[in-house]
């Protein structure tokens, strides 16, 4: 459900790290919450994001659901095939589902996100699991 | 937040809910998709308990609904419904109802859930001839079956009290497996389907009883139980309005394409001579259309609505549409100066404005379906 090699945040996003390159996404309790997913909006490559900031938006068929950078860095490339299939958000949270590759600008920031089991943990104390 | 009897019902089927006009209600099942498309292909149950009824019945009754009602109530015959509009004198919709009429001088009014209070008010302010009003939105416990295998789920089940099954838009006060049940031919969907309501107060487990009943077999027969996020998007495929979003007092039924709903001759009703001044008047400053998305963005109400370059209105409602699998949409737009009240610019192009982005729409017919 919560593989142990990433990182979470609150808003149920997840960063994976390769060097200072972080590949990010949505958990998987976050894709089957949203359930459904028919669109992502996604920024460009080039853009710059900011760690807690707004990045993106999920669409369900009932709502939108905003999107927040676990990092703050340069977008260096966008999963494409997700605007042809979103579905793969829900089939594939950690891999084929995933959103962006960030160029990180602070690699410390990766020490303010959640590791696994925390994550599963704040899931739990919000009574949502 | 007011609970349906049927509420322990949807928690042990692991619903999610939503709140809506005071209720916890069921929002989904399994998914909003899977649900929508249960109904389109097979059948699905809907607990609909929110909705509000108010019953006005004794002598005056007749003249009161038939006042109160854009749509001619005299067309009614013993076990009829009819879809109408409340309106003010100004023409603007308090809300969107539908009459049964059980009697002679005895009727129900079946009122949005979030409306009953203000419907009730409505209903009882106007009540000069003193015919007896009784909201009983609390007694009255409602299941609707929807879908094309409904028919055959509901026949060897029903006992009609009349000789067959009620047409559309007919009832009949019958059985559903012993329950006592009124057995409405009337939907929300766009589907051949049932709206079944038990009295609560007579029969306290009744509209358990009649879920446990209807469950196992619409399930069986490949349905499901649907809730209120299904039930959004299968009302607006069929091309029909919510109170609320796609209406409300500040609007009248000609400006939201509910027009034919208006009956002017012979009768006299609130609201009859700003609607029919606007009528005369032929040109609307604005009018509903329906839209579908030409990309993957998906429109929702509040939205702005271009044309042009030119702001001409918002979205009212909008969702993806899982059966045509594109994003659809209601807008209020601006009537155009040439186009008068009964042209419908479809395939124009639109814009929808969403979250800053221009996305392109074309105009359609209503219902998408």
């Amino acid at each position: 459900m919560f593989p142990q090699n990433l990182k979470y945040m609150e808003s149920h996003e997840w960063a994976r790290q390769e060097g200072d390159i972080a590949t990010i996404g949505i958990s998987d309790y976050a894709q089957s919450e949203i359930q459904d997913i028919v669109y992502v909006e996604l920024p460009e490559v080039g853009t710059e994001v900011v760690q807690q900031t707004e990045f993106g938006v999920i669409e369900s068929v009932k709502a939108a659901f905003d999107l927040y950078a676990p990092v703050s860095g340069e977008v260096i490339a966008v999963n494409e095939s997700l605007l042809d299939a979103p579905e793969q958000v829900n089939e594939s949270p950690y891999d084929k589902g995933w959103l962006l590759k960030i160029k990180m600008v602070a690699l410390d920031e990766l020490d303010v996100l959640l590791d696994a089991d925390s994550y599963r943990h704040s899931l739990r104390s919000n009574q949502n699991v | 937040m007011k609970r349906t009897p049927l509420y322990e019902v949807h928690k042990a089927l692991n619903a999610k809910f939503t709140q809506f006009g005071g209720w916890d209600m069921p929002l989904q099942y399994s998914s909003i998709v899977e649900e929508h498309l249960a109904v389109r292909t097979t059948a699905g149950l809907f607990d609909l308990s929110h909705m509000g009824e108010i019953e006005v019945c004794g002598h005056g009754a007749n003249e009161l609904v038939q006042k109160l009602s854009t749509n001619d109530v005299n067309r009614l015959t013993d076990g009829r419904v009819l879809y109408t509009l409340l309106c003010k004198e100004t023409g603007g919709i308090v809300d969107d109802i539908l009459i049964y009429r059980r009697a002679d001088n005895y009727y129900m009014l079946v009122v949005n859930a979030a409306n009953i209070e203000k419907d009730l008010a409505w209903v009882e302010a106007h009540n000069d001839e003193g015919a007896e009003v009784r909201d009983v939105s609390e007694d009255t416990t409602l299941i609707a079956l929807q879908g094309p295998a409904a028919m055959d789920i509901l026949r060897p089940l029903a006992c009609y009290g009349t000789r067959s099954v009620p047409a559309t838009f007919g009832f009949a006060s019958g059985e559903v497996a012993g329950i006592p049940t009124v057995i409405s031919r009337t939907g929300y969907t766009g589907e051949v389907g049932f709206e079944l309501y038990v009295n609560a107060r007579l029969n306290k487990w009744g509209a358990k009883r009649l879920w446990d009943t209807l469950y196992p077999i619409v399930t069986a027969a490949g349905g499901q139980p649907v809730g209120l996020g299904a039930r959004d998007t299968l009302r607006l495929e069929a091309g029909l309005r919510l109170y609320g979003m796609d209406m409300d007092e500040s609007t009248t039924p000609f400006e939201v394409g509910l027009g034919r709903f208006v009956k002017f001759k012979n009768r006299q009703f609130i609201g009859k001579a700003a609607l029919l001044a606007q009528k005369r008047k032929g040109a609307l400053a604005r009018q509903m259309v329906g839209f579908q998305m030409l990309g993957r963005a998906v429109a929702r109400a509040g939205h702005p609505v271009y044309q042009k370059g030119e702001h001409i209105g918002a979205v009212t409602s909008g969702a993806p549409s899982p059966s045509l699998k594109c994003n659809i949409g209601f807008a209020s737009v601006e009537s155009s100066r040439r186009a008068g009240t009964r042209h419908c610019p479809y395939n124009e192009n639109i814009d929808v404005e969403i979250r800053g982005k221009m996305h392109p729409a074309k105009i359609v017919e209503i219902p998408f379906l």
